[in-house]
């Protein structure tokens, strides 16, 4: 029953919406703003189950006192600093508070008012702490793919050479020195695009819809049960 | 040396997090644009981080383990907060509340009735989802995890049911109309258009020959590309030279693609420098040295 | 020579990655900038489509992305938002992204500012007044992708009940004078606005293909970070796509067409080197490459 009744919902809501999808009289639009609205509400949990269990995971470090037990507590930490500004902040939106801490607020900060607005304490940690580190993190990439470029990438067989070429070509034409140069360039760039890689892309993008089709229907059927998870009966 | 780096890391951890609370404090009334107190403290500690990430370049150490473990939980902290302001809130909770509000003024009233207090009392249907929803924290149970189930069963089906159909006409068959005509243009053109060898031979020119070889071309690269895919048959004899083909266009198209990679990456990597040099070193750092 | 090319062939990495920095920091630290952009045709559709909506047309601006692609995407929705404002197209500005929230309600806030007063643009254009609530509204991030696309194609209200400060949305067709969100009186579903801007370094535009262009047959128009873009081709040559701005070089395109040259431009020097540069190592490693292995073949060696 524990693995036999979630299937049977699975199957249930997967054909139901895929029979909705093609009636529209208004029972069925009815029933599918329901759902819409229902699962809106769900999805919210699905996404803070992930972080919960991130949250577990730093926990159980510390308890443990691992190796980098430190860096747990600064991830610990910082959550729940975050937390604290972030439903804090909210609560004291009433204006006789934020003028007694001469808090200036000019009218568009306050037609946002919740923790969320602009300038308050939690957008200055989203602002100063997580925007600069991870727009960062990504951009250590740049070094790591100039490098990679110059000591791995080898003409040494005719797809190689293919790849490479193409690669070149593009990445001249997108820069407006490369129309500088000559107008070819950027023509030929363009002309790759829009043809030979948009074929390659196309068949990816069939062969990838026709297996997530194969993979959705699986589910449905029954077939594919790996989300029920392991564990207890 | 081990304990030194902890109390420097402590100290620093500290400092941020006393130094974003203080700015209750330090915040003044003024109407002009001058920096602010938590705007100086915001952007140097914006540049310190950054530049604890960059040391990263050089080899692996504490200042970068420092940091990333920081934006995890800073991220994680966020995200909380930004679904219960976002979505649990105005969609669960504000909308339980409305209902039980209506039943009070119905009461109060004496109008109360159980079709229009809950049958069709929309707010209070929304302890439904929200009880589904609930299940799904289970799954971090051993012994309870099972409830979860239910709860994936319903959220898993929906979401396939919501994108077999339009996953089949976006990815499937509008991409082999696609293959046949040109469908973005006003007026549909075949892709693979006579016309155009007709005017290539009736005058030869390099961009008539690109223009008539192009359609066919994008035919062929589609139909070789989904030959090497299928590998339910070995790739040999004529089967296997299509196949050949269809790696050269995939060859093709991750070179596009690395190409456009590279590109983002080095944006990326701008946005940062133009942050270190334009916003934190001219528009802060050399000001008080009396230069910018 | 051979132990030359041989020593190139196996430099240390840093040397490599200080050549890419003093690539982006030269142009940045001494100011200079390339004065124009070339725009891509791709580009260009995007911006006549907006061009020819008439004053008082409403578009959804849909910014899904994180502070991580701030540098490419940022520029372009400021753009886009700068043209909308000038032409007086009202925006219903949304985030299906969790980091979105933080990241538009700095740039929106920042762009209400610059059009609190009247004035007038750098490139001389009038600079009009632009309003929260009335020319603007932020409905903030709602979870999952997929079905907000679904409810804004029934009922906006189905899944945002409120702006992103908690103000209530007004009902479809009620007194634009009882609301501070009067812009939201006229806006249900997307038979209401005229496309959707879709700007995100992630897959979301995908989405908005198949849920917002296949389902309801809404216009969409795609923003994306350069790693992006050549994987939405295929979207733009069947047209579930009416246009693509393509990373920070669209973004510059998009700045050269409103006539308002910022971030975007002045990024594309240091882009134009640092390409240049990768593009020269690449050449230049392989052909250290092929000379070194034809002398190893030859049993040239330690030459």
């Amino acid at each position: 029953m524990r693995r036999e009744v979630p299937v049977l919902i699975c199957a249930i809501m997967g054909v139901a919406m895929i029979i909705q999808f093609f009636i529209p009289h208004p029972v069925s639009q009815a029933i599918y703003k329901t759902v819409i609205k229902w699962f809106i509400i769900i999805v919210t949990f699905a996404m803070v189950l992930g972080l919960l269990s991130l949250t577990r995971m730093h926990l159980t470090k510390l308890r443990r006192g691992d190796k980098d037990w430190f860096f747990s507590l600064v991830t610990i930490s910082s959550l729940f600093v975050n937390l604290l500004v972030g439903f804090f902040s909210f609560r004291i939106t009433d204006s006789f508070i934020f003028e007694g801490l001469k808090v200036p607020f000019n009218f568009f900060t306050i037609s946002f008012a919740t923790g969320l607005a602009a300038g308050s304490p939690f957008m200055n940690l989203f602002d100063y702490i997580q925007v600069p580190m991870q727009a960062t993190m990504f951009s250590l990439l740049a070094f790591f793919i100039a490098s990679a470029s110059f000591r791995t990438f080898r003409a040494r067989t005719v797809e190689a050479t293919l790849l490479l070429v193409a690669a070149l070509i593009v990445m001249v034409g997108r820069v407006p020195v490369g129309h500088m140069i000559s107008t070819s360039i950027p023509a030929l760039s363009d002309w790759i695009l829009v043809n030979p890689n948009m074929a390659a892309k196309r068949g990816i993008m069939i062969g990838v819809g026709l297996g997530g089709i194969s993979m959705a229907l699986k589910i449905i059927l029954g077939i594919e049960r790996s989300w029920l998870g392991g564990g207890g009966e | 040396m081990k304990n030194k780096w902890l109390m420097f890391l402590m100290g620093l951890g500290m400092a941020v997090v006393v130094g974003f609370l203080s700015h209750f404090m330090f915040y003044t009334t003024g109407e002009d644009q001058t920096l602010q107190m938590h705007t100086w403290l915001g952007l140097t500690v914006a540049a310190i981080l950054t530049l604890f990430i960059y040391t990263f370049l050089y080899k692996d150490n504490p200042l970068y383990k420092f940091a990333e473990h920081l934006l995890v939980g800073t991220s994680a902290g966020y995200y909380l907060v930004v679904y219960y302001h976002n979505s649990v809130k105005p969609n669960m909770i504000d909308q339980i509340v409305a209902g039980f509000q209506q039943i009070g003024q119905m009461r109060a009233e004496g109008t109360f009735n159980f079709v229009d207090g809950i049958l069709t009392n929309a707010g209070i249907w929304a302890i439904v989802p929200g009880i589904i929803g609930f299940l799904i924290l289970f799954r971090l149970s051993r012994k309870l995890g099972w409830l979860a189930r239910y709860s994936f069963g319903f959220y898993i089906g929906t979401a396939m049911g919501m994108y077999i159909p339009v996953g089949f006409q976006a990815s499937i068959v509008e991409q082999i109309r696609g293959t046949i005509v040109h469908s973005a243009a006003a007026e549909p053109t075949p892709v693979f258009n006579l016309v155009y060898f007709g005017e290539f031979f009736s005058h030869p020119t390099w961009g008539g020959f690109v223009q008539a070889i192009s359609g066919p071309l994008i035919i062929v690269g589609i139909f070789c590309t989904l030959i090497y895919f299928f590998f339910s048959k070995e790739h040999t004899g004529v089967f296997g030279a299509f196949g050949k083909v269809g790696i050269w266009f995939l060859m093709v198209g991750f070179g596009a693609s690395f190409g456009a990679t590279v590109m983002a990456r080095i944006s990326l990597l701008i946005g940062r420098m133009d942050f270190l040099i334009n916003d934190w070193f001219k528009g802060l750092i050399l000001p008080l040295f009396g230069g910018g | 020579m051979y132990k030359i090319l041989n020593a190139f062939l196996k430099i240390n990495r840093r040397w490599i990655f200080l050549l890419v920095l003093l690539g982006v920091l030269i142009p940045l630290v001494l100011g200079k900038g390339l004065t124009r952009s070339y725009p891509g045709a791709e580009v260009v559709k995007v911006y006549d489509f907006l061009n020819n909506l008439e004053e008082g047309d409403i578009i959804i601006l849909s910014m899904d992305y994180d502070p991580a692609t701030i540098p490419e995407l940022n520029p372009m929705a400021r753009a886009l938002l700068r043209q909308c404002f000038n032409k007086g197209i009202r925006v219903v500005s949304l985030t299906l992204h969790p980091a979105g929230p933080g990241v538009v309600i700095t740039l929106v806030d920042e762009l209400l500012r610059e059009y609190s007063q009247p004035g007038v643009n750098p490139d001389g254009s009038v600079r009009p007044v632009r309003e929260y609530g009335e020319d603007i509204v932020f409905l903030g991030y709602k979870v999952g992708t997929a079905v907000n696309i679904l409810a804004l194609g029934e009922d906006v209200r189905l899944s945002w009940p409120q702006d992103y400060a908690g103000v209530e949305l007004p009902a479809y067709g009620s007194d634009p004078t009882q609301t501070t969100l009067p812009l939201m009186c006229d806006v249900q579903n997307y038979n209401d606005v005229k496309c959707v801007v879709t700007i995100s370094g992630t897959r979301i535009p995908e989405y908005w293909v198949a849920y917002g262009y296949q389902r309801y047959h809404v216009k969409v128009a795609t923003g994306c970070t350069a790693v992006m873009f050549a994987d939405f081709y295929p979207y733009l040559q069947t047209g579930q796509m009416i246009g693509l701005i393509p990373g920070m070089k669209g973004a510059a395109d998009y700045e050269e067409l409103i006539n308002r040259p910022a971030r975007a431009m002045v990024g594309m020097l240091p882009q134009s080197i640092v390409h240049l540069m990768i593009v020269g190592f690449i050449i230049l490693g392989n052909i250290a490459y092929f000379i070194v292995r034809r002398w190893e073949k030859r049993g040239g060696g330690d030459r």
